[in-house]
């Protein structure tokens, strides 16, 4: 049965030149980064390499970039040590309610071990509310954690206008933005909008699983997460994954963001309409939301359900995140929606290897669900 | 609202007749800068440069760092264009100039008419547009003695334009206006902030490294590569001349006196680099030597090393003190990799006790009975070239 991926921004597959980086560094040159040989010499210059395209494609550089085994460990390097290296100056930390998981539960950690940990509520359409934030931030903050896309609306957060507000209310705060779901899909500019840290991850972009970076702007001191050799600054102790880094390096310089927003909105015009006139189906995402996902409910047909039967069909789309497998979205609950709405949502997440055929097939899966499936 | 770059020129003004062939280098070094960055239109007037973006996509943040890593600009600016009418200048002043004002608590306005056709003089300008502008932020005072935000406008030949705070150059003159100079470069923290320091007064560069396989590694030399790219962030591109002296360091362990070894390979070295600048109509050689930092820089050794160059030896570091040498390395963002573990050619067979007092007719005549020559030309021949540019 034909493949209709529409879950990409779970992760995606793995382009050719990713995967052939990323064999060519485990059988050729595989080397330990750090070893003073040729072997080891060719790996650190593929590692350097990725590092430099990481560094380019966010305008810093790229003695600022750190790589992670992906982007819940950026997340929680950023979360802990900002939390850490911050503690005397104040220990208010403050995220918004639809943080990734990683952002979200680091934040509740944190909260467990004393620090006084504030939420931003969210409005209809799953933007952050800038007057709440500022009547929160103040000079014991030291960390504002807030995503620039969400993964599971595709809500675009106003994060240039955080980080203003930050850096003016709270001075001794980091501002840290997770951008897994916004990066190579739309332009990012850490140092130059403010941002301090910010967290990217290598398989939502046609990269492999297990890497992601972390960006750390100059003069922002975090302490690390793990304590070792002297990788990386020692910012992130331990052998870098040079296949993995390598592959992701390789897949950002495939990545073109403009052409790929041509394609992707197209994508996103076309089964927004097809999706509209189907009886039961509503749109969660907002209209102002990365046109990358589409977030929407099928009446009283439980996400799961609708989701094995597209899958019965080759279609294969996302309850909500992956990552919260089973439990209700705490990201469509911030945004007010009704428990039915929550209960029946799914996520279709494009990435450019789709075509208009796999929407086709979406929209054949959810007529025919709907018709078979509904409670009468 | 359509922003662009305006460049104050500096020194490089005063310099008379020279001036076209000044500004003829600063132009296309700020092209050379811009690469990569989008599409521009540059242009020259009434001791401006205007940089103008053509792309949409150019991030003007950027721009502004690549222009701030030029020498040859002591100043410059973001500024908003607009049309030649006041009413074009007071529409797009507040909504212009609201970023710089929101946080300020006092500001004034100058006005420059350059243009006198311009129908309203220059403090006409400043308080049509004082007023409008507290009309839009009533929280703000005027003070014109020491305002914290200080609204510039300046009507020109080309438009009128707003700006809002001026940001430092680099300062120095051109690179390439002073000639070409052959920088000794060793891997350590001195040789690339004396080669910034000199490329920061018009020097184009050209670079030496020595090398001695298998005393030193592959990584030395990379290190020293990323070291030469750091500084052409300033200094433009830079030909890195690599040689091979391992076998001139071994003859030298093998014949010489062990306390000299020092000397003599600072002399080999100058001898080398002499010839390199030579070979590459270079005009003079640079060292990051500081007096009394190390044996081989003390006044006497430093006597004896010069004896054996062929130019003028450039030595911008020689007063400086370490901290003061460290400081400028972490601001041109060299320290990190300057401080990288590597052996370099420097370390190899160093002497337990290097003579500190040299005398140069000792020196001379230990050099001649080692009789180096034929080694040194050998090395010369199997030197490498690569081109090291910042992109």
């Amino acid at each position: 049965m034909e493949i209709h991926y529409l879950d990409n921004s779970a992760t995606t597959q793995v382009c050719q030149a990713a995967a052939d980086a990323a064999y060519k560094l485990m059988r050729e040159n595989y080397g330990n980064p750090s070893s003073l040989h040729k072997l080891g010499i060719r790996a650190e210059e593929a590692v350097e390499e990725a590092r430099a395209a990481v560094a380019q494609s966010l305008s810093v550089e790229a003695k600022n970039i750190t790589f992670t085994s992906g982007g819940t460990e950026a997340n929680n390097t950023a979360m802990f040590g900002a939390a850490q290296a911050l503690k005397r100056r104040g220990d208010r930390i403050i995220v918004s309610s639809v943080e990734h998981s990683s952002v979200y539960e680091s934040a509740k950690r944190l909260s467990q071990l004393g620090y006084d940990v504030q939420y931003i509520p969210v409005d209809r359409d799953g933007i952050v509310d800038l007057e709440a934030l500022k009547t929160l931030l103040t000079d014991k903050t030291i960390l504002v954690s807030v995503m620039a896309v969400n993964n599971e609306t595709g809500s675009v957060q106003p994060t240039e206008r955080i980080a203003k507000l930050v850096h003016k209310l709270s001075p001794d705060a980091l501002f840290h933005c997770d951008a897994v779901q916004a990066y190579c899909k739309m332009p990012l500019k850490p140092k130059n909008r403010g941002v301090d840290l910010m967290t990217v991850s290598a398989h939502k972009i046609h990269g492999a699983k297990g890497c992601g970076a972390l960006y750390i702007r100059d003069g922002a001191r975090i302490l690390p997460l793990l304590y070792g050799g002297e990788q990386q600054h020692k910012m992130r102790p331990g052998t870098e994954s040079s296949p993995l880094i390598a592959a992701f390096g390789a897949a950002i310089k495939e990545a073109n963001i403009s052409e790929n927003m041509e394609t992707i909105k197209r994508l996103n015009t076309y089964a927004l309409e097809k999706l509209r006139v189907i009886d039961g189906v509503t749109i969660n995402s907002p209209e102002s939301a990365l046109p990358y996902i589409i977030n929407l409910s099928v009446e009283g047909i439980r996400s799961e359900t609708m989701l094995h039967h597209l899958e019965s069909r080759g279609v294969y789309v996302s309850s909500s995140s992956a990552c919260a497998k089973g439990k209700r979205s705490y990201v469509l609950e911030a945004m007010g929606l009704p428990d039915e709405r929550i209960d029946s949502s799914l996520r279709v997440s494009f990435s450019k290897y789709n075509t208009t055929e796999d929407i086709d097939a979406l929209i054949e899966g959810l007529q025919s669900g709907i018709q078979t499936l509904q409670r009468r | 609202m359509k922003e662009i770059v305006l460049i104050k020129l500096g020194e490089m003004v005063l310099k008379g007749l020279n001036r076209r062939t000044f500004e003829d280098v600063l132009l296309k070094n700020i092209k050379y800068r811009l690469r990569g960055l989008g599409r521009f239109e540059i242009k020259i007037a009434q001791s401006t440069i205007y940089i103008d973006p053509l792309s949409e996509d150019t991030d003007l943040d950027d721009v502004c760092e690549r222009i701030g890593e030029v020498f040859g600009i002591v100043t410059f600016s973001r500024a908003c264009v607009c049309e030649k009418e006041l009413d074009d200048i007071l529409q797009k002043a507040p909504a212009y100039c609201k970023e710089y004002l929101e946080d300020a608590k006092t500001f004034k306005v100058e006005s420059k008419r350059s243009d006198k056709r311009f129908p309203y003089k220059s403090p006409e300008i400043s308080a049509q547009v004082g007023g409008k502008l507290l009309e839009t932020c009533p929280h703000l005072k005027v003070d014109v003695k020491n305002p914290d935000v200080t609204v510039t406008v300046e009507v020109r030949d080309f438009g009128a334009y707003i700006r809002c705070a001026t940001i430092r150059g680099q300062g120095g003159m051109p690179v390439g206006t002073s000639g070409l100079a052959t920088i000794l470069i060793s891997g350590g923290i001195d040789s690339p902030v004396a080669a910034y320091m000199m490329a920061k007064r018009g020097l184009k560069l050209n670079a030496v490294h020595f090398e001695s396989p298998p005393y030193t590694s592959e990584r030395a030399l990379i290190k020293v590569e990323k070291l030469l790219k750091q500084v052409s962030r300033y200094a433009g591109s830079i030909e890195m001349h690599t040689v091979p002296l391992t076998k001139v360091q071994e003859a030298m362990r093998d014949r010489c006196p062990e306390e000299l070894f020092t000397i003599l390979l600072r002399r080999v070295m100058m001898k080398i680099s002499t010839r390199i600048a030579e070979q590459t109509k270079s005009g003079a050689l640079i060292t990051g030597e500081s007096l009394g930092q190390v044996a081989s820089q003390t006044m006497y050794a430093l006597n004896c090393t010069n004896a054996a160059a062929g130019k003028i030896v450039f030595r911008p570091l020689i007063g400086m003190d370490k901290q003061e040498i460290i400081n400028i390395s972490r601001r041109i963002g060299c320290f990190e990799t300057s401080i990288e573990p590597y052996e370099d050619c420097c370390t190899v067979f160093t002497p337990k006790h290097p003579r500190t007092k040299p005398i140069l007719h000792f020196v001379e005549q230990a050099e001649r009975e080692a009789n180096l020559d034929e080694l040194i030309e050998e090395a010369i021949q199997n030197t490498t070239v690569k081109t090291i540019d910042f992109s």
